[in-house]
C-alpha cells in the first residue's frame, strides 16, 4: 500500500480531480460480482477523502466504480481465503460490494480507514461542504430559491378567511423542530397555540400541512398530546376546535393516530398518549396501525437479506419477502394516506394527524395523502415542494434517520424510503398520473444518503440555519431541475380525467397491487432489470418528433423563401422524406440483449464460456445509464472510455471455462459435460 | 341432437353484474345454442352483450323467493353474475347453460356455424403452413428433407403430414424409429439456427423399457442429425423429466437414451412440472387472485404456495439452456419428456423466441404457434377442456400453453422493444385456446382436424386476428427489430406475476388502458410528423 500524494489524471475527469489529492491505493484487488460468482474483476482500489474508487485493470474499459463514503452502511471483514482477504461493503443505496484484497494487512488498513471515513462526526466533514459543481454564487443562490414554500401556501389559496400565517414560532421560540412560518386557523390565538404546544410532545402543536381549497377541508399535523391517563389542556382542546371551525362544511374533525393502538396506550404510562374523545368536542378518533421506526428498520433488513440470498428458490424468495413484512408496512402507510385523502375530498372533513413526535409516520401519511389529493404534487416541481413541505420544513430528522453523522444506530430507519416506495407503487398503478419517472425517485433516494447537497441535511430548519447551509452548500432541487429531461415520464397525461384531481384508488382492497420494487432494491444488479427501457425509448421518440417538427418548420420557411425568390426556375416539391437518421436509439438498445446469464441454477452444470453477466455488456448497460444520468456520482460504475462501439459485440468473450466438480447428482446424465468443452 | 332439446327456457329478465368496476346491465336474457345474450331495453344506450357458452367454466346457482342468481365463471377467468327474475326461469337457464357449455362434440361446436362478415372460409388456413418453413430449412442446409412418411397419419397420429428429417435417413428408417418412440413421435427438426449451424430437434421418449431395448434406425437418425450440423458438433438431449422419473418410466415401457447407444449425445435433466400438478398450480393461483379479503402477507404466501412463478422460472431457464447450448456452444439439442407434446413444445418454442428475431414478429410468432403447438400435436382439446374454475374432476387438463404465453409475456416485459406483438395478442391466444369462434385450436392433432374437416368448415383465428381493425390491440407500438438473441433474466426479482392476465378482471383496467393510448399517441405522432416532412428537391438553387 502506498500512502501519499498521487493523481490519476488518465481516467478521472477534471471535475472529480480535486477530490483525489491525498489517498490510499491498493493494487490487485478483485471486485466480485454478486450474481455470477465466477466473474471477478481485477483492479486497483483507491480511497479518497470522499469516495472509494475501484478501477478495473482491463485496458480497454478501465471501468470505474465510485462509492461515496456517506453511502456506506456497513463494512464487514470476512474470513481470509486462499485468494485474499474479503471485504464486504453494504451501501445505503442498496449497492453491495465484495472486494478481495490480497494482503491481510492492507485489508485491515482499508477496513479501519473506511470505518472512520464512513462515520463522520462533524457536519463539516460531509461531502456537500467540499462538493463544488462550478456554479457561481448567483447561480447557487438562485438554486436555493427554486422551491419556495410561501409560494406553495399561496397556491393552496392561503391566507384566506380561515387560515393565517402565524409568527408565533419566530426565532423558533415555541418549537425548535418546526419552521418559523406556519399556517394556523384564524381563531387560534398565540395564547391558544402556546398553550397547546405545552401539551404536545416536543411542543409540536397542530399546524396546517395541506389545505384543500375545493371544500375548505384541511390536513393538520402535530405530535401526540401529553394526556397520560387523565390530563387535559383547555388550549389544546380550543386548538382542535379552531381547526374544526376553519372548515365550515363539517361539524367534526378526524384525529388520526398513525400508531398501533397498543403503542399509543403504552405511551400513556409515560405521560403521553392520545386524545380522549370525551374531552374534545366533535372529534372522531381513529388509530391506523403503522409500526414504529425500529420495526421498519428490521423489516428492511430482513427484506435485503432475502435479496442477498445465494440462488434462492422462488418459494424462499416469496417466503422471505412475506416474512420481512415490508410490503405490509408499505400498504399500512398507503391505507392511512387513502383514508385521509378520502376524508378530505369525499367527506369534506378536516383531519389532524399525529404519531408520537409527529415527524416520521405523520410526515409519511400527510405526504401520501397530499399526493393523492393534489395533482400538483405529482409533477416534478410539485414533488420537490411536497418533500420540502412535509419533510424538510416540518423537521424530519434526516441526520438521525439516515445516519449522516455517526450516531445512535437505533435512530436509523428507512422512513422517507418508504414514502418514496409508496410513490413508486402509485406510479405502477397509475402510469400516466406522474410527470416524473422512476429514475427521479431513485436519484432522490440516492441523495438522501449522499450528503452531496445541503437540503436534506440536519434534523431541523433551525439546525440548517445555524450551519448556514444555504450559503455553504448547493441545492439538490436546482440540480434535479437542471437535469429534468432525464426524469420525465413520457406517459404523463395531465389532461386526462383519471389523472386530474384526486387519484381514485380501487374500492376493493387489492393486495396484489403492492409489488417488490426490484428497480430500487436490486438497482445495481443491472442483469435483473428489464434490458430495454420503455421510458427512454419513448422520450427519444418524443424528442425525435420534436426535432422533425422543427426541421419541417425550418424547411417550410426555406421553401417559402425559395418560392418567392425564384418562381420560375426552381422545381420545388414537397415529397415524403426518407426517414431521417436521428440518434440511433433503436439499435443501441438491442445490444444489451445479448448476454445470457447462468441458467443452470445451482447445479453448476451449465457452461460459462459465454460472458455470463459479461463485462462488455454490463459495462455497456452502465454506460448508457451514465450517459443518461447527468450525475457522475449516481453511476456507481462509471465507464468513461468504453464507447458505444463495443455495444454490439456478438461473440462470446473467449476465455477458458473453469471446470467445476461433478455435481454427482446423477451419474447417468451428463450435467457437467458442457464444462469440458 | 338438437340444441333446442337442451334449452329449457329461452328468455328471462335479468340483471348482469360484471365485476366491481363495471356498471350492471339490465335487460332481456336470451339463450341460443351457442350463446348467452343480454339485450338491454330499447331506451338503453349500451349494446347487446354476448357470451360464448363454450367459455363458461363453471356455474353456480342460488335461489331466493322470487329470483335466482347464477354465477358464471368463465375460462378467460372472468366472473359474471346474473340475477334472473323467477325461480323456475333461473333454474332452467342454469341447467341449460350447464348442458350447452359442456357439449363434447366438435362438429356441432360454434366454429362450424360462425360465419363472420368480411372473412371467407378457407382463406387463412394457408397463412402459416409449416411446410414453408421446412422447405426453407431444407433448401438452406442441404442436410434436411421434407418427408411424407406420415402422409396418412399412420406412422405418427399426432404429427402433421409433412415433417422434416435428416436427408440421409429414408422413410423406412423413420417408420422404424417411430415404433421405438412413444406415440410414434420420432425425432424431427423443430428449428434450424443458421448462425451456429445447429438444430433443435424434438421427439417423445424412447421405448427402451426395462430390458433397455435399442433401435438401430433411431440411433442412426440422431447420428445423422449431428452429421448434418456444423462439423464436430456435439449433441445434448434435454430431458424435461428428472432423472429419477426418466428411470421410472422404463418400468412402463418408456425410458431414456442410453449413453453408449448414442455417441456424441449427452443427456441433461431439467424437470418441468406438467399435467395435473401444473393444473392445480393454475387453479390455486386463480383462487388467490380472486380472494380480495386477504391481507398482504397471506397474498404473498398464497402466491408462493401455488408455485406458478417457479414453473415460469423453470420453463424459461430450460428454454434458455437449450438456446444457449445452440448459440454459445454450437451444439445440437434434442428435447423430449415423455409424450413430447407438452413441456417439450414449451421448451422448443421458447428457445426459438429467444434466438430467432423472425419469430418475434407478428407473423413469425403466429407461425411459431401454428408450427410448434398446433401442428406439432399439442392436444388443445384435452388440455384446455376446462380452465381454473371447473368443479369437474380434471382428467387431461393442463395449462401448458398458458405457461408458454406467460413466459413470452415475461420476455416481453424484459425486452419491451423486441417483440412486435403486445400483451393483447397473448391474451387473445389464451382466450381462443380455451373457447373460440374460430377453428384453429380445435381438436388434438392435425389428424383429428382433417377428420372433422376443420380447415374447410371453420374460420382460422389467424385471419380473424390479422384484420386491420384488430391490429391496434395486438401490436406493440414500441417494436424495433432486434437482430440479436434476447437472453432473459430468470432471477426471482426479474419475474413478475402476469397481472394483465391473472388480474385482468379484478384490477381496474383504466389506468393501463390510458397508458397504452398514450404510448400509441407518442409513436403515431412521430410517424405523422415524419410523413408530413416536405423535402426540397436536389435541384434547389443556392440562395
Amino acid at each position: 500500500m502506498r500512502y501519499g500524494l498521487w493523481m490519476q489524471a488518465t481516467f478521472i475527469s477534471e471535475k472529480k480531480y480535486t477530490l483525489l489529492l491525498e489517498g490510499v491505493k491498493v493494487e490487485n484487488v478483485r471486485l466480485v460480482d454478486r450474481i455470477s460468482s465466477k466473474k471477478a474483476a481485477l483492479g486497483t482500489l483507491y480511497l479518497t477523502a470522499t469516495h472509494v474508487i475501484f478501477v478495473e485493470n482491463a485496458p480497454d474499459t478501465r471501468k470505474e466504480t465510485w462509492i461515496l463514503h456517506s453511502q456506506i452502511s456497513t463494512i464487514e471483514k470476512q474470513a481470509t481465503a486462499a485468494t485474499g482477504c474479503p471485504l464486504l461493503i453494504r451501501c445505503k443505496n442498496f449497492q453491495l460490494l465484495q472486494l478481495i484484497i490480497p494482503q491481510e494487512r492492507d485489508c485491515h488498513d482499508v477496513y479501519i480507514s473506511l470505518i472512520r471515513l464512513a462515520r463522520p462526526v462533524k457536519y463539516e466533514e460531509l461531502y456537500c461542504f467540499s462538493f463544488n459543481p462550478k456554479l457561481d454564487k448567483e447561480e447557487r443562490e438562485q438554486g436555493w430559491m427554486l422551491i419556495d414554500l410561501s409560494e406553495e401556501y399561496k397556491r393552496m389559496g392561503l391566507p384566506n378567511n380561515y387560515w393565517q400565517l402565524s409568527d408565533v414560532n419566530r426565532d423558533y421560540r415555541v418549537c425548535d423542530s418546526y419552521p418559523t412560518e406556519l399556517y394556523v386557523p384564524k381563531s387560534a390565538t398565540a395564547h391558544i397555540i402556546v398553550g397547546s404546544s405545552k401539551f404536545r410532545s416536543r411542543r409540536r402543536f397542530p399546524a396546517l400541512s395541506y389545505y384543500y381549497r375545493d371544500n375548505h377541508a384541511s390536513i393538520c399535523r402535530s405530535s401526540q398530546p401529553l394526556s397520560g391517563f387523565s390530563a387535559r389542556c383547555l388550549e389544546d382542546e380550543q386548538m382542535l376546535q379552531a381547526i374544526r371551525k376553519a372548515n365550515p362544511g363539517s361539524d367534526f374533525i378526524y384525529v388520526v393516530d398513525t400508531r398501533p393502538k397498543l403503542n399509543a396506550m403504552a405511551n400513556r404510562a409515560a405521560g403521553k398518549g392520545y386524545e380522549n374523545e370525551d374531552n374534545y368536542s366533535n372529534i372522531k378518533f381513529q388509530f391506523i396501525g403503522i409500526e414504529n421506526i425500529h420495526v421498519m428498520r428490521n423489516s428492511l433488513q430482513k427484506m435485503l437479506e432475502v435479496c442477498e440470498l445465494k440462488s434462492p428458490s422462488m418459494s424462499d424468495f416469496l417466503w422471505g419477502l412475506e416474512n420481512s413484512g415490508w410490503l405490509r408496512h408499505i400498504k399500512a402507510i398507503m391505507d392511512a394516506g387513502i383514508f385521509i385523502a378520502k376524508a378530505v375530498s369525499e367527506e369534506g372533513v378536516s383531519v389532524l394527524v399525529h404519531c408520537s413526535d409527529g415527524w416520521d409516520r405523520t410526515a409519511q401519511v400527510c405526504s401520501v395523502a397530499s399526493l393523492l389529493l393534489d395533482p400538483h404534487y405529482r409533477t416534478l416541481k410539485g414533488f420537490m415542494v411536497l418533500i420540502e413541505k412535509d419533510w424538510i420544513s416540518f423537521g424530519h430528522k434526516f441526520n438521525h434517520r439516515y445516519g449522516n453523522l455517526d450516531g445512535d444506530p437505533k435512530e436509523i430507519s428507512p422512513v422517507i424510503d418508504q414514502f418514496i416506495e409508496c410513490v413508486w407503487q402509485l406510479m405502477e398503478q397509475f402510469p400516466c398520473a406522474f410527470e416524473f419517472n422512476e429514475r427521479f425517485l431513485i436519484h432522490i433516494q440516492h441523495h438522501i444518503y449522499s450528503c452531496q447537497f445541503g437540503n436534506l441535511l440536519c434534523n431541523s430548519q433551525k439546525e440548517r440555519q445555524e450551519l448556514r447551509i444555504q450559503e455553504r452548500t448547493y441545492s439538490l432541487w436546482a440540480h434535479l431541475w437542471k437535469n429534468r429531461a432525464d426524469y420525465m415520464n413520457p406517459l404523463f397525461r395531465d389532461d386526462h380525467s383519471q389523472t386530474r384531481g384526486t387519484l381514485r384508488l380501487p374500492t376493493t382492497p387489492c393486495n396484489f397491487l403492492y409489488k417488490f420494487w426490484s428497480g430500487m432494491y436490486n438497482r445495481f444488479e443491472k442483469g435483473l432489470q428489464p434490458r430495454q427501457s420503455v421510458t427512454d425509448y419513448l422520450m427519444a421518440v418524443k424528442e425525435e418528433t420534436q426535432q422533425l417538427e422543427e426541421e419541417r418548420e425550418a424547411l417550410e420557411e426555406r421553401l417559402e423563401k425559395i418560392q418567392k425568390v425564384q418562381l420560375n426556375h426552381t422545381k420545388v416539391k414537397a415529397k415524403q422524406s426518407e426517414p431521417s437518421k436521428h440518434s440511433g436509439f433503436s439499435t443501441s438498445d438491442n445490444s444489451t440483449a445479448n448476454t445470457p446469464q447462468d441458467y443452470s441454477g445451482n447445479m453448476k452444470s451449465f457452461p460459462s464460456r459465454s460472458p455470463s453477466q459479461g463485462d462488455e455488456d454490463s459495462a455497456l448497460i452502465l454506460t448508457q445509464d451514465n450517459l443518461k444520468s447527468s450525475d457522475p456520482d449516481l453511476s456507481a460504475n462509471s465507464d468513461q472510455e468504453s464507447g458505444v462501439e463495443d455495444l454490439s459485440c456478438r461473440s462470446p468473450s473467449g476465455g477458458e471455462c473453469a471446470p467445476s466438480e461433478d455435481s454427482g447428482k446423477d451419474r447417468d446424465s451428463d450435467e457437467a459435460v458442457f464444462l469440458t468443452a | 341432437m338438437e340444441f333446442s332439446d337442451l334449452i329449457r327456457t329461452r328468455r328471462a329478465q335479468a340483471k348482469l353484474l360484471r365485476g366491481p368496476e363495471a356498471p350492471p346491465l339490465r335487460g332481456t336474457l336470451c339463450l341460443t345454442g351457442h350463446h348467452l345474450l343480454l339485450s338491454p331495453g330499447p331506451q338503453a344506450t349500451s349494446e347487446l352483450w354476448l357470451l360464448l357458452l363454450r367459455s363458461v367454466d363453471s356455474i353456480e346457482k342460488r335461489v331466493a323467493s322470487d329470483s335466482g342468481t347464477i354465477t358464471l365463471r368463465c375460462k378467460d377467468l372472468r366472473v359474471l353474475q346474473l340475477e334472473i327474475e323467477g325461480v323456475e326461469a333461473s333454474l332452467d337457464i342454469a341447467r341449460s347453460i350447464e348442458a350447452l357449455s359442456s357439449l363434447e362434440s366438435v362438429i356441432t361446436s360454434f366454429p362450424f356455424f360462425y360465419r363472420p362478415k368480411g372473412l371467407r372460409l378457407g382463406d387463412a388456413w394457408h397463412f402459416h403452413p409449416p411446410e414453408r418453413y421446412y422447405k426453407r430449412v431444407a433448401r438452406e442446409t442441404n442436410a434436411w428433407r421434407l418427408s411424407e412418411v406420415n402422409e396418412d397419419f399412420s406412422v405418427c397420429p399426432s404429427y402433421p403430414r409433412a415433417v422434416i428429417v435428416p436427408r440421409s435417413v429414408d422413410d423406412g428408417a423413420l417408420a422404424r424409429s417411430a415404433r421405438f418412440r412413444q406415440g410414434g413421435r420420432f425425432p424431427v427438426l423443430s428449428y434450424h439456427h443458421a448462425p451456429s449451424g445447429t438444430v433443435l430437434v424434438r421427439s417423445s421418449q424412447p421405448l427402451t423399457g426395462p430390458q433397455k431395448r435399442r433401435c438401430a434406425e433411431d440411433e442412426e437418425l440422431l447420428r445423422a442429425v449431428l452429421a448434418g450440423a456444423r462439423p464436430g458438433a456435439r449433441g445434448f438431449i434435454v430431458d424435461t423429466r428428472s432423472s429419477q422419473a426418466a428411470k421410472q418410466a422404463r418400468m412402463t415401457g418408456g425410458g431414456t437414451e442410453a449413453k453408449a447407444a448414442y455417441p456424441g449425445w449427452k443427456r441433461l435433466h431439467r424437470p418441468l412440472e406438467r399435467g395435473q400438478p401444473l393444473q392445480e398450480s393454475f387453479v390455486r393461483l386463480v383462487e388467490a387472485c380472486g380472494d380480495l379479503q386477504q391481507s398482504t402477507d397471506s397474498w404473498l404466501r398464497r402466491l408462493e404456495g401455488c408455485c406458478w412463478l417457479a414453473h415460469v422460472k423453470e420453463a424459461l431457464s430450460t428454454a434458455c439452456l437449450a438456446a444457449q447450448g445452440m448459440e454459445r456452444e454450437g451444439a445440437c439439442i434434442l428435447v423430449h419428456g415423455a409424450e413430447g407434446t407438452d413441456s417439450t413444445l414449451l421448451v422448443t418454442s421458447l428457445a426459438q423466441l429467444i434466438l430467432d428475431p423472425l419469430s418475434r414478429t407478428m407473423a413469425g410468432f403466429q407461425e411459431l404457434v401454428e408450427r410448434e403447438w398446433i401442428q406439432a400435436g399439442h392436444p388443445f382439446q384435452l388440455r384446455c377442456a376446462h380452465s381454473a374454475f371447473s368443479h369437474a374432476r380434471p382428467k387431461h387438463e393442463a395449462p401448458t400453453f398458458l405457461l408458454f404465453l406467460d413466459c413470452v409475456w415475461q420476455l416481453g416485459r424484459q425486452f419491451p422493444l423486441s417483440l412486435e406483438f403486445g400483451e393483447g395478442l397473448l391474451l387473445a391466444l389464451f382466450e381462443h385456446a380455451y373457447a373460440s369462434p374460430f377453428g384453429t385450436f380445435l381438436c388434438n392433432s392435425e389428424r383429428e382436424r382433417c377428420l372433422c374437416e376443420v380447415r374447410t368448415r371453420t374460420h382460422s383465428l389467424w385471419s380473424g386476428l390479422n384484420q386491420p381493425k384488430e391490429q391496434r390491440k395486438l401490436r406493440n407500438p414500441l417494436y424495433a427489430p432486434n437482430p440479436l438473441a434476447i437472453w432473459p433474466s430468470v432471477e426471482l426479482q426479474s419475474l413478475r406475476l402476469w397481472q394483465g392476465l391473472f388480474l385482468r378482471w379484478i384490477r381496474p383496467p383504466e389506468p393501463s388502458e390510458v397508458a397504452w393510448e398514450k404510448v400509441w399517441q407518442i409513436v403515431t405522432d412521430k410517424e405523422k410528423t415524419k410523413l408530413s416532412q416536405p423535402t426540397v428537391s436536389a435541384s434547389e438553387p443556392q440562395l
